[in-house]
């Protein structure tokens, strides 16, 4: 991160293209939160880099401007991986949808945790598939019902649960109904130095009638200023990230500095990869292994 | 006078054939030779039956050759199941303390002690692959000076001792396979040169070099054979030249990170084989559409499934000119040898580059694993041309920045994030020229035929397919990719017996070269499609784009590599 004189406003991230979620969808608290973040942090828009899956979650970048790279379903996080390593000079942020994060995209998810690559990845949970029109995801609570699950959705995946167990350096939950808490959030989650997720409660209007704004704003408390809570305990931590129901936190459930992946290896050089210069001749020593 | 002369070491996994077979081959090469080196190998670490064959002539040689003059038996079985393939007064080597066992009159059989010669003389019985390698060479009274400087460049990191200690060994196999040549045996190797300017390689350690001085500048995969050797290459190279090998999670993953990666700029490649292949397919229409160069490596072996893991095949063609979903354009190169592997690499960074789309190197198992002796590649032939990138001075006058901006070419020029202060936005759905979503027919409509308008482009920088004509020739011979050695000497083979063929080899297929193939073809009576796979898929292909069919096939599927041979045998039923 670079921060310039030239002062950077709201304005600077502007829709690129006309919205198109629902009225009173939880994913417009979430890009609220985003740029206010941004504009915080004085990020220019030509240092940040979102890179998203398929979903709802996945249009975000397009309703602000930054650089971007809209993935596949369930695949945000390799292209991130894969841009973030070639220039770590990018600001990296990531947004998945539950379905996106942890169903489909399951296996990078959790290589990416355990990985830690400098990035920030947002997991808009809505408890559904919004974009397929309401099929059961992997956090569904137990007996959400769907037309393609008439019997209920089975028992929830805790990703947050997962992601402690993984060792991911900085585990958050926000609530899209809070602009303050999930901005803070995501301003922690880019300063961090290493992988951060941030898991936001994400009510969806149109296709889960039962975590509504209403259901979420009941239950949800905070852990930031409860002084007998310690995100370095991963113990504590692995308890608090199962904690579902009648009480659920946010806030920052654990962090733990660890090493890069990127700092691990010296295969990158000191310059970024993208601004190495490329000269056949280097290889000259290598053919006389072959006489 | 025409030497082409075959050793083959044979043994079990674990006891050291493809070494024995590696030194054997160096040294011929530096001895002024052209070498041929097959490697045939049971997908396990220890047991089993393995064996290289080193193929040596002062002739070029681009493949195997069935018959044996020297068989270099490490075990009971190698005699067992190879002497039938030994010529007229061959001689096989064995170690009759260790093999016990009597093999009849029929073939010339030379019992060299090697553990115990191993022993007296470096009293190591470890290194009695290093006495067989000796006796080889001295039954054959080639110099032994060059297998001793081979020896010690080898083990001279284990210590001067040790090196020493193999010198000797070699020495005694040597002197006692000198003193006790069968009378009979009369075929000698005498140096006639030296290897300088000459490089004994793989395949894939040749993809690995082109991609290098391509400037390639990240890789990504997941080991699987054939395609490992070449991310372990270039991981060992990693630190000095600065290209981070990623073990991905998933072959997905890999593909994807690699599509990351060219989107912010670099040349990025993978590699794999067809289950992994299996798993990239939706990546690779992601590069598809983003428009983001990428190099996808596909090292072919037997499927379906996990098939025949430590075998060949070529059954991947129409996978990879059909992989992904929807229709994008891309390259499909299939190099037909080793020193053509080196080049097709650089060429496919190129392609993928210039016109901003996914560009396949299709090989296989055989060319994988095979060494080949190849002139030295000039580096200062590597031309890098990364197209339509924009420099950092041109991105610093841009107030604006369309990174699918409608071309006559369909190629849009390229920034790239933070290049400048322009942004650049790609996306996996249909987009307008800025990069994001849309849905109305006609920007759907103009971005497909933007995108399939490089196709053309593409087309024109299509090398012609390789061409030998005979005079009077009947028929051609139709091939593709790595079985190109051993069509062409099926040719000359041919040639020698007064049958005149032609030979058409495609090593670059997509976008297909249907003009040159189409009029190859039509001026033979016949043409004869020869592949390594159960459905003739070049021979379909070719129908397909050129509306002509083959009057016959030879094809093979049973996991081994093409001889010439083999192919002048079924072109009998054929021709
Ligand atoms: C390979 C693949 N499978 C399925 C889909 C269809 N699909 C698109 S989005 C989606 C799920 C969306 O749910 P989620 O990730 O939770 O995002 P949301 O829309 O709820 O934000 C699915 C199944 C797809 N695009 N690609
Ligand atoms: S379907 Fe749900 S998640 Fe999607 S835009 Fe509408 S309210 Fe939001
Ligand atoms: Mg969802």
């Amino acid at each position: 991160m670079t921060m310039t004189s030239a002062k950077v406003t709201i304005e600077d991230y502007a829709a690129a293209s006309e919205i198109a979620w629902c009225p009173g969808c939880g994913d417009f608290g979430i890009l609220r939160a985003v740029k206010k973040a941004l504009v915080e942090l004085q990020l220019e828009p030509h240092r940040v880099l979102m890179v998203s899956g398929i979903g709802q979650s996945g249009k975000l970048p397009h309703y602000t401007k930054s650089n971007m790279f809209n993935s596949l379903h369930g695949r945000a996080l390799p292209p991130a991986i894969g841009a973030k390593l070639v220039n770590p000079e990018l600001t990296v942020m990531v947004f998945s949808g539950d379905g996106d994060a942890y169903g489909e995209g399951g296996n990078h998810f959790i290589n990416a945790m355990n990985r830690n690559i400098d990035m920030t990845y947002i997991v808009h949970n809505n408890q559904v598939y919004g974009l397929t029109k309401g099929q059961a995801s992997p956090t569904s609570d137990l007996g959400f019902t769907t037309r393609l699950n008439p019997e209920g959705a089975w028992v929830p995946l805790r990703p947050l649960a997962l992601a402690v167990a993984c060792d991911c350096s900085f585990v958050a939950r926000s609530f899209a109904g809070d602009l303050e808490h999930l901005s803070k959030m995501v301003q922690a989650g880019i300063t961090h130095k290493g992988f951060a997720l941030i898991e936001v409660l994400q009510p969806c209007p149109s296709w889960n009638r039962v975590n509504t704004f209403k259901w979420y704003s009941e239950r949800v408390y905070k852990l930031d200023g409860d002084k007998s809570y310690n995100p370095a305990d991963r113990t504590a931590a692995f308890n608090k990230a199962l904690e579902w129901g009648e009480r659920i936190p946010i806030g920052l459930i654990y962090k733990k500095d660890r090493p890069l992946f990127e700092e691990y290896t010296g295969a990158f050089g000191k310059e970024p990869l993208v601004k190495q210069k490329l000269d056949p001749m280097q290889f000259e020593s290598l053919l006389d292994e072959f006489k | 006078m025409a030497l082409d002369f075959n050793f083959l070491v044979g043994g079990e996994a674990g006891q050291g054939v493809q070494s024995v077979s590696f030194v054997l081959s160096k040294i011929m090469m530096r001895g002024g030779y052209n070498v041929y080196s097959d490697q045939d190998f049971e997908s396990r670490i220890r047991g089993g039956h393995s064996f290289s064959r080193v193929r040596v002539s002062n002739k070029p040689v681009a493949a195997l050759s069935e018959k044996i003059d020297v068989l270099l038996a490490l075990n009971e079985e190698t005699i067992d199941l190879h002497r039938k393939e030994m010529k007229d007064g061959a001689v096989a080597i064995f170690d009759g303390e260790s093999i016990k066992k009597d093999f009849g009159d029929g073939e010339t059989f030379l019992n060299v002690p090697l553990v115990r010669l191993a022993t007296e003389a470096a009293q190591n019985r470890l290194m009695s692959n290093t006495a067989a390698i000796g006796a080889a060479v001295g039954l054959v009274d080639f110099d032994f000076n060059l297998l001793a400087g081979m020896l010690r460049e080898q083990f001279t990191r284990h210590g001067s001792e040790v090196a020493e200690g193999n010198v000797k060994a070699a020495q005694a196999g040597y002197d006692y396979a000198r003193q006790h040549c069968p009378e009979k045996f009369t075929r000698r190797i005498k140096p006639i040169g030296n290897g300088d300017n000459r490089l004994l390689l793989t395949g894939h350690e040749a993809v690995a070099l082109g991609a290098m001085a391509a400037g390639c500048k990240f890789v990504s995969g997941y080991p699987m054979t054939p395609t490992t050797s070449i991310l372990e290459y270039i991981a060992g190279q990693s630190k000095s030249f600065n290209i981070p090998v990623i073990q991905a999670e998933d072959e997905i993953s890999a593909m994807c990170m690699v599509v990351g990666a060219g989107y912010a700029g670099v040349r990025a490649m993978t590699a794999t084989s067809g289950g992994g292949f299996c798993l990239m397919v939706e990546g690779l229409s992601l590069a598809g559409m983003t428009e983001t160069p990428c190099v996808v490596v596909l090292g072919q072996r037997p499927g379906p499934a996990i098939g025949l893991p430590t075998r060949t095949e070529q059954g991947e063609l129409w996978f990879a000119l059909h992989a992904g979903h929807g229709e994008f354009p891309r390259a499909v190169l299939a190099p037909a040898n080793v020193e053509d592997a080196f080049w097709k690499t650089v060429k496919a960074f190129n392609l993928a580059e210039k016109y901003q789309t996914p560009a396949i190197i299709l090989t296989d198992h055989d060319l994988a694993n095979s060494y080949l002796s190849v002139p030295r590649f000039d580096l200062a032939q590597v031309k890098i041309d990364r197209g339509q990138l924009l420099s950092d001075e041109e991105v610093s006058k841009l107030t604006e920045y369309k990174r699918h901006l409608f071309t006559d070419s369909g190629i849009s020029p390229r920034a790239l994030p933070l290049q400048g202060k322009v942004l650049v936005a790609t996306d996996s759905d249909e987009h307008n020229e800025e990069g994001h979503i849309i849905e109305d027919a006609e920007t759907r409509k103009r971005m497909m035929l933007k995108r399939m308008r490089k196709q053309e482009g593409m087309k024109s920088e299509i090398d012609k397919p390789i061409i030998h004509r005979k005079r009077g020739a009947k028929a051609v011979l139709v091939g593709w990719g790595s079985t190109y050695g051993a069509i062409k000497e099926a040719q000359e083979l041919l040639g020698k017996e007064g049958v005149a063929v032609n030979v058409l080899h495609l090593n670059e297929i997509w976008p297909f070269p249907d003009k040159a193939v189409a009029s190859m073809i039509e001026d033979s009576v016949k043409s004869v499609v020869i592949e390594s796979n159960a459905t003739g898929q070049l021979a379909r292909l070719i129908r397909t784009e050129t509306g002509i069919k083959a009057t016959g096939t030879i094809l093979k599927f049973d996991g081994r590599p093409f001889s010439a041979e083999y192919i002048i045998d079924e072109l009998k039923d054929v021709l």
